[in-house]
């Protein structure tokens, strides 16, 4: 556990000392306050975080695979995974440490737009239950982005490779219940609950559903051991 | 058995592997005493890489197994991790760390204490020499700091077993001559096996070399008894003045000459003889050619023997030529 938490203490000092991840936390701050922002020129604007979040969701399908497409494949380009994987390090203890620096680094950059909130509290009264399901949910979205991400990462040593073929998982799964209209059945259904946004939804508007945590969890979860099983199939490959 | 199981460090036994259908190593089988610096020499592709990648358990071999300090690589992989140092071939750094960063990383992958890093790195940083770059970022120093620095992070842990993988490839000769030395010094106290394709480095440090060439091991000695087996093989290389149409008939007639070979250099003839090491002529066969060519009334301007070198042992042991 000790040798996991010193793999996130080196990624999170990479994150924080890296123009990159600084690029993306900027892009993220910018895009999002364009969103925030589009609600309040209405004639009749509401004190909430809706379109805030709705933009996030769309905004982390570019930064979450920008934010872990170093991850691994990186350490496979400079060869320093050869060192990783003949250290006494166990295969999942590197994956957890590796995600686990890109959460908190995203957790950070998201952190930045309480200032939305505060700015709510000044010039409103918002509701703050969707305020905090919403971030809730959001934390939860952006875990399951990055764990797609990190499985990506694992397996190319190509950084750009990792970015474009997380970003395509990410927008299927985004879009994945507008297909799902077009057909009936049981496939529809199965492929709706498939979709990272529909399960969105709810906490934007304040119900935190137990089905839509445990989807994410499971996104997370699932994902999290595609990459350890990727990391140990190196040794076979 | 019992007491030559406990300085066995790595026990390999029929090692094979395949890169899809390509054999990589064939049936490679050797041990190392604990203590012992091994040398691997081999030509580039001959499978050097692939047996220390086995050893280190970056990657199981498709056949055979190894043990190292009694514990399989593969099935106690963390066990037999723990004990190992290891230096690849390209120098994995983090280029974006200093060095002292990158070292406190390593230390605690390799599951050392927060305590004992601090301690040790002063000492590593000394033994390698990297005082003056401790703050330095990897990505800024040189490629002879950097395998300095792949070093430092080997011994980190003070692992039973060294494994350097072409430890001075591509660096300057003053710092080839440095990191030859500190090898030297590491395996005072601990295993060690390394890779080159350099022969003078391997017959230099290791008291043990495998030759290993086309996956398989076709050699393996020590550096001295390498080039005495093979030492019947002498030549001589002379310089003679006179007509070669005529001095070379003379060489060949001599007994114990197996081969003449000649040379035209400007305002030279020069004639490599290859000495049969079968005969025994009793007399020493320079005195032969010395009698031979001044009693034709040639001069005799130069004469020397050339023994076969480690090189020429290697390239013939590799490539069945007949130098």
């Amino acid at each position: 556990m000790r040798t996991a938490q010193a793999v996130a203490w080196k990624e999170i000092q990479v994150y924080f000392s890296s123009p990159t991840a600084y690029i993306v936390g900027m892009m993220f701050i910018a895009l999002s306050g364009f969103f925030f922002a589009r609600d309040l020129n209405d004639p009749f604007p509401q004190a909430s975080l809706v379109n805030f979040f709705d933009g996030a969701t769309i905004i982390f399908i570019l930064i979450a695979p920008a934010l872990t497409m170093r991850l691994m494949a990186e350490e496979q380009k400079l060869g320093t995974i050869e060192l990783l994987l003949t250290s006494p390090v166990r295969d999942w203890e590197v994956i957890i440490g590796k995600y686990v620096a890109s959460f908190v680094f995203l957790i950070a950059t998201v952190s930045l737009t309480l200032y939305y909130t505060i700015l709510l509290y000044v010039f409103a009264s918002p509701d703050p239950g969707p305020i905090y399901a919403g971030y809730l949910g959001l934390a939860l979205y952006g875990g399951a982005a990055l764990a797609i991400g990190l499985l990506c990462s694992t397996l190319t040593s190509n950084q750009i490779v990792a970015a474009v073929v997380a970003m395509g998982i990410l927008l299927v799964m985004f879009f994945a219940d507008l297909a799902a209209d077009n057909i009936g059945g049981t496939a529809s259904t199965i492929i709706s609950e498939i979709s990272i946004r529909s399960h969105f939804e709810d906490f934007a508007r304040g119900i935190i559903d137990t089905k839509h945590v445990v989807y994410y969890l499971s996104v997370i979860a699932f994902f999290l051991f595609m990459s350890v099983r990727a990391l140990e199939s190196r040794r076979w490959r | 058995m019992e007491s030559s199981s406990k300085s066995t460090m790595i026990q390999a036994t029929g090692l094979t592997h395949y890169y899809g259908p390509f054999p990589a190593i064939q049936d490679v089988t050797f041990d190392v005493r604990k203590g012992e610096i091994l040398g691997f020499l081999g030509p580039n592709g001959a499978g050097k890489t692939t047996t220390m990648r086995i050893l280190t358990g970056y990657m199981p071999p498709t056949r055979g197994t190894v043990t190292l300090g009694g514990y399989d690589v593969v099935e106690k992989s963390l066990e037999a991790r723990r004990r190992i140092g290891y230096l690849p071939e390209t120098v994995p750094l983090y280029t974006e760390m200093s060095v002292t960063d990158y070292l406190k990383y390593m230390g605690t992958l390799r599951g050392m204490p927060p305590r004992a890093i601090k301690a040790r790195i002063d000492d590593v940083v000394g033994v390698c020499r990297l005082e003056d770059y401790r703050k330095t970022i990897i990505g800024k120093l040189s490629k002879g700091f950097r395998q300095r620095v792949g070093i430092a992070q080997a011994i980190m842990h003070e692992p039973e077993v060294l494994v350097l993988d072409e430890p001075t490839i591509g660096i300057d000769p003053i710092q080839v001559v440095e990191t030859r030395r500190l090898i030297e010094e590491l395996g005072k106290s601990q295993t060690v096996v390394l890779s080159s394709h350099i022969l003078p480095e391997v017959s230099m440090i290791c008291e043990r070399v495998l030759i290993i060439n086309e996956g398989r091991i076709v050699a393996e000695d020590t550096p001295k008894n390498l080039a005495e087996g093979l030492e019947g093989i002498e030549r001589l290389e002379i310089e003679i003045g006179g007509p070669v149409t005529e001095v070379l008939p003379a060489l060949r007639r001599i007994k114990g000459v197996s081969r003449v070979a000649h040379r035209s250099l400007p305002q030279k003839e020069l004639y490599t003889v290859h000495v049969d090491p079968s005969v025994e002529s009793g007399t020493d066969i320079r005195d032969e050619i010395s009698k031979a060519v001044i009693s034709s009334g040639w001069s005799l301007l130069s004469l020397q023997t050339v023994g076969m070198s480690l090189e020429e042992i290697f390239l013939k042991l590799t490539t069945h030529e007949d130098l």
